[in-house]
């Protein structure tokens, strides 16, 4: 029997520009939870899709149980006993339950698929491991916690002796992961194998036997959970200490947005809302409970069916995008990639986005080039862009950089009030910093802002007040001084209400 | 009036119209469930159709113009499949160059082996199959349809082939993770749309018309794309939408006797396919990554 | 930037070249000899300066066209049917040029508007649908060609038939003289270039080219044009920058139908002074070739087109020198799709590796 059931021997991975994995070795006991931490970018991904199967490295070996072996696809992995639950999860919305768990494996009997043995071998697995979904249920009406564990029995159910987690605490609140750790820990008293991957120190800590630590593609530690400290994490993780950003307290100034009953079936039920100038106000809710709807609502995508929403005392319910943006309002969309950028415009083009239409860029219907470029090398300037020109495809501009590029755009014409949608969400440590110092000081010169973000951290350091929704309605406005996360999650989770 | 027109005969008539487009339809399930847009199928059927002549016309036998037929699909299919899967270039362009070039290379063909531009020589149907002790008859390929139509929804949704194909079209990187070859899924329906739409081609030219004509299916390969929308993606359903389909168009051929111009008679199955298509909208729903290139 | 020129002019190029070679494959299956047969293709098109008359007279409808395709490509829809919009733009203008008699001042003008606003309605009738219900443009274009290829079929063998033909074809009363655009040939040999009076090259090719300059500017220059390509690119974030993609689709549907109903003027007011039926003959179809083969950039057009007018004029000459069916040249225009198509795709993706490196 070899020392370590998984170990791969000088893995290296270039991409187009970067070197995604440099050398890197790991060990993997059997039986032990084993986290892999390190920032977005720092190689974790490509690594496990690398034991997976789903890329192959272009360099290095993987031992399994002391055999060299060649995982070329993901069969060959999951053959071996190698399971993996994607960041993004794998699975076929309209499909049920079971046809997700069974999908690739299937049991049929005279051809046709044997769906009363698949659900009894599936009930007993179930119970064997303390898991419980319901199986006949479509895919695309769970929630993201029951999708995980959708995920977590299709690994058992294809035997997996090594499980491979890719950052599965991401989008769920702090109940949904003292569940999943009792689940991680269930299965290592039953002989599993997990290896856990995340940013999240914390988490981290409290789960791990061991923890290896990345960065820019390489190990740079390894230590034992029980001896590992927070601080040694981070500064391994980062290669600097971080500060995190501090709120400068604020008098609470007129009131600028307002939300009356606002309703949209089926999501939106009932909300009400108000926005000071000069506050971060968090806007905090699982995934599916109304947030996108009531943004897009604010943002003049959707029209809401009834309510009424009042920015600076004037009805703006019915208005479109443009006028919004008119009358002194900025979004920042959550997907930075479909909705916020035009990725195959320039990074001039992409600047003018929203304004295109206006005095100076537009006169009398043809468009001012010059003026474009120059205000585009403005913009590009103050908010620290990098980018060979203003006339690169944004499309080839890192993460951090395109999100720079939508907030420059939406910063520079001084808006009274920023809707915010995970401005941070998938950027590395630095890119992160540099947003929030600038969400930050624009609230210091009394913008108003709207800040949703699956991130806690995030919402709780950040915010002046946390607004939580549940199931379509406003069910506290919490102040993030006065509570910890375990609090929020209880009202994120419904239990709580005010 | 009515029930001159309203009547069992009609029904049949129907129902031989809604064939080619059931066939064709189907075809259209099976690709589109693992996620590639086939308009192709416009070029597949004529190909088919001049496959079935030109089989027919060496052999003197249909069955093994039938074949033909099939395989003359198949090849077309199989530079779809090649071009939008292998290659992934849209699929829409894939199959409109393919519609092209269909039409080009029937004509261009026809003229090689027929010596006549326009159309072939006449050539013998299939034998109809007689029901045991009565009279009635029917066509061997609507059997053939109703088997098809049968098999197809079971193997859809009942087995382990149709339930990897549709996780193709719904969400190919899952089916990739769990080792399913979405390659190859995407390939084998693009490819059995082939043989099915060059099936539907075969019954215009071999029990319609006797004879190919250029051009000759008309747009039944987009209508029978519309009766797979209306079907919602579904054998069953989309036979159904066929044969409404093809009812409009027995209607349409009972109509030219009323004294109406026969070009607005003729433009009957095209207006209703655009209000079968905006009807359905919002109620269909078409599998999540049709259309989409699926890229590891 | 030059490699990305080089690369984006080899890519057509080599395509074509690919695509004569399937040709001359075929050619020899069928016991000819392909060079002979090229030769003659060539011969009666490239060599001769009646030959390049006809070639960019053959051209002439296919800039408009491929144009009419590019744009709506540029706005994210496959405009695939300019060859209806094509039918109703050629007969409206045919029905105005024999309705008022009218001086060439004006009435040239106004042959070229209706053809445009009847072109761009029809076209608007799918970008309606789309808009306003989502209904997929495809089929309905598609859908819409069969029906304004019955349409102009009725209207011109009943109410506009022209009294006392003979001809097999159905066609309207020739046009007034106000509506007819003069051929070039008086110009050209006042130049010194001998084309002789028999050519149909007519003026109508000067205003294909000038409606390369507009639809370039139109695309490059203006607002209308940014919003085009935002929603073409991205409909969402279009959204979120205050353009209403509804709006989008709807104008650029009426302006690739537009362009469409101007590929039928060649005809009407350029060559035949009448309505021919069934005249365009896939025209609408090659623009989707010439488009793609141009790279939907108006000078990639005018080339493009100019190499599929060469093909139309040889295949004539391969029918009576060879015995290679014309249809051929069908076969490879599709092939030439393909194969662009596909060489578009590998230097996207050679181009996107590229820029990544240069980081």
């Amino acid at each position: 029997m070899a020392e370590y059931v998984l170990e791969t021997r000088g893995i290296t991975k270039y991409f187009p520009g970067v070197l995604a994995n440099n050398n890197v070795d790991i060990k993997i006991r059997e039986g032990e939870i084993h986290s892999i931490i390190g920032e977005n970018g720092a190689g974790k991904t490509t690594l496990m899709n690398i034991i997976y199967g789903l890329i192959r490295p272009d360099r290095g070996e993987i031992f399994y149980k002391g055999r060299k072996v060649e995982i070329s696809n993901p069969s060959v992995a999951i053959k071996l006993g190698i399971g993996m639950v994607h960041q993004h999860f794998m699975l076929v919305p309209p499909f049920t339950v079971w046809e997700n768990i069974i999908l690739g494996k299937e049991v049929t009997r005279r051809g046709v698929l044997d769906k009363d043995s698949v659900c009894s071998e599936l009930e007993k697995l179930m119970k064997d491991y303390g898991l419980s979904v319901p199986l006949e249920e479509k895919v695309e009406d769970l929630s993201v916690g029951i999708c995980q564990k959708v995920e977590l029995i299709k690994l058992l159910y294809r035997g997996a002796e090594i499980l491979i987690l890719d950052e599965p605490t991401a989008l769920l609140v702090p109940q949904e992961v003292e569940e999943l750790f009792e689940i991680l820990n269930n299965l290592k008293r039953q002989g599993k194998t997990i290896i856990f991957i995340s940013h999240k120190l914390k988490e981290v800590l409290r789960i791990s036997d061991r923890i290896t630590v990345m960065r820019r593609g390489k190990v740079v530690g390894e230590l034992n959970g029980k001896d590992a400290e927070e601080e040694t994490l981070a500064r391994l993780m980062i290669g600097k200490t971080l500060e995190s950003p501090k709120l400068e307290s604020y008098e609470r100034g007129e009131e600028i947005l307002r939300l009356e009953g606002v309703k949209l079936s089926p999501r939106l039920r009932n909300i009400n809302l108000t926005l000071y100038k000069g506050e971060i106000l968090g806007l905090a809710g699982i995934e599916g409970n109304g947030q996108r709807e009531l943004l897009e609502i604010i943002t003049g995508l959707l029209t809401p069916e009834g309510g009424k929403i009042f920015y600076k005392n004037r009805e703006v319910q019915r208005l479109d995008p443009r006028i919004l943006r008119e009358i002194g309002i900025g979004f920042i969309p959550e997907d930075r990639q479909r909705t916020g950028l035009i990725l195959d415009f320039t990074v001039a083009e992409n600047i003018i986005l929203g304004r295109h239409y206006r005095e100076p860029y537009t006169v009398r219907g043809k468009l001012n080039l010059p003026v474009i470029k120059k205000t585009a090398n403005d913009i590009v300037k103050a908010y620290d862009i990098r980018t060979s020109s203003v006339d690169k495809y944004v499309r080839f501009l890192s993460g951090g950089n395109q999100q720079k590029v939508i907030l420059g755009r939406e910063l520079y014409s001084n808006p009274e009030l920023l809707i915010a949608s995970q401005p941070t969400r998938g950027l590395d440590i630095g890119a992160t910093e540099m947003i929030h110092k600038l969400l930050l000081s624009a609230r210091k010169k009394g913008m108003s802002i709207l800040l949703h973000s699956s991130d806690l951290d995030e919402i709780m350091t950040l915010s002046d007040r946390i607004a939580v929704i549940y199931n379509g309605e406003i069910v506290g406005i919490l102040s993030p001084r006065e509570i910890d996360e375990t609090i929020l999650g209880l009202y994120m989770t419904g239990v709580r209400k005010d | 009036m009515i029930g001159g027109i309203l009547s069992l005969e009609l029904l049949i008539s129907a129902l031989r119209m809604s064939v080619p487009l059931t066939f064709a339809s189907l075809g259209g399930v099976f690709s589109e469930r693992g996620g590639v847009v086939n308009i192709a199928l416009e070029g597949i059927m004529l190909v088919g159709a001049f496959g079935a002549v030109v089989g027919t016309y060496f052999t003197n036998n249909p069955w093994i113009g039938l074949l033909t037929a099939m395989s003359f699909g198949f090849l077309i299919a199989f530079i779809h499949a090649v071009v939008s899967i292998t290659f992934r270039i849209n699929q829409i362009i894939s199959g409109t160059a393919l519609n092209i070039m269909s039409a080009g290379l029937t004509t261009f063909l026809s003229r090689l082996i027929f010596k006549a531009a326009g159309s072939s020589p006449h050539i013998e149907g299939m034998v109809q199959w007689r029901f045991p002790g009565t009279n009635w008859q029917i066509s061997p390929l609507i059997v053939i349809m109703f088997t098809v139509i049968i098999i197809s929804q079971v193997v859809i949704f009942k087995t382990r082939y149709g339930l990897r194909l549709r996780a193709c079209g719904e969400n190919p990187y899952a089916a990739d993770s769990l080792g399913v070859n979405v390659i190859m899924m995407r390939y084998s329906g693009v490819l059995i749309s082939g043989i099915l739409g060059g099936l539907g081609g075969a019954f215009l030219s071999l029990e319609h018309a006797r004879v190919f004509v250029e051009g000759m299916t008309t747009g039944r390969g987009y209508i029978a794309l519309a009766g797979m929308i209306f079907g919602r993606w579904t054998p069953l359903g989309s036979f159904s939408a066929c044969f409404l389909f093809g009812l409009a168009e027995a209607l349409r051929m009972r109509l030219e006797g009323f004294g109406i111009p026969t070009q607005f008679i003729q433009m009957i199955p095209y207006i209703v396919t655009m209000c079968v298509l905006i009807g359905v909208v919002g109620r269909a729903v078409a599998p999540a990554y049709d259309g989409i290139p699926f890229e590891k | 930037m030059i490699r990305r020129i080089l690369i984006n002019i080899l890519a057509p190029f080599l395509a074509v070249l690919l695509a004569f070679s399937v040709g001359a494959i075929v050619i020899y299956i069928l016991g000819e000899n392909p060079l002979f047969v090229y030769k003659i293709l060539l011969i009666n098109s490239v060599t001769k300066v009646d030959g390049w008359g006809y070639v960019l007279f053959n051209a002439t409808p296919l800039i408009f066209s491929g144009l009419a395709v590019a744009l709506a490509f540029k706005g994210g829809l496959f405009n695939i049917g300019v060859e209806g919009q094509i039918y109703i733009g050629a007969f409206a203008c045919a029905w105005f040029g024999i309705t008022f008699n009218v001086r060439p001042l004006i009435g040239i003008p106004m042959g070229l508007l209706f053809a445009m606003i009847f072109g761009g309605l029809w076209g608007v009738i799918a970008g309606y649908l789309k808009a306003r219900f989502g209904a997929h443009e495809v089929i309905n274009t598609i859908m819409l060609n069969f029906i304004a290829i019955a349409l102009t079929n009725y209207l011109v063998n009943n109410p506009f038939k022209e009294p006392g033909q003979i001809n097999p074809i159905p066609q309207t009363k020739e046009l007034f003289s106000g509506f007819i655009i003069p051929r070039v040939y008086p110009l050209l040999n006042k130049l010194g270039i001998n084309l002789s009076p028999s050519v149909p090259l007519n003026y109508t090719f000067f205003i294909s080219i000038l409606f390369c300059v507009i639809v370039w500017y139109l695309l490059e220059r203006t607002r209308w044009g940014y919003e085009i390509k935002a929603v073409g690119l991205n409909p969402k974030a279009s959204r979120y920058g205050g353009i209403n993609p509804n709006y989008i689709i709807i104008l650029v549907m009426f302006l690739s139908g537009a362009l469409g109903g101007l590929a039928g003027v060649n005809d009407v007011m350029g060559y035949r002074h009448r309505f021919l039926d069934g005249f365009s003959r896939g025209t609408g179809f090659t623009g989707i070739a010439v488009a793609l083969l141009g790279k939907n950039n108006p000078i990639g057009i005018v080339l493009a087109s100019i190499l599929f007018g060469i093909l139309d004029r040889g295949a004539l000459a391969m029918d009576v020198f060879t015995n290679t069916p014309r249809e051929l040249i069908r076969v490879i225009q599709a092939i030439i799709i393909i194969f662009v198509a596909i060489g578009n795709e590998l230097i996207f993706r050679l181009l996107q590796r590229l820029e990544r490196e240069g980081e």
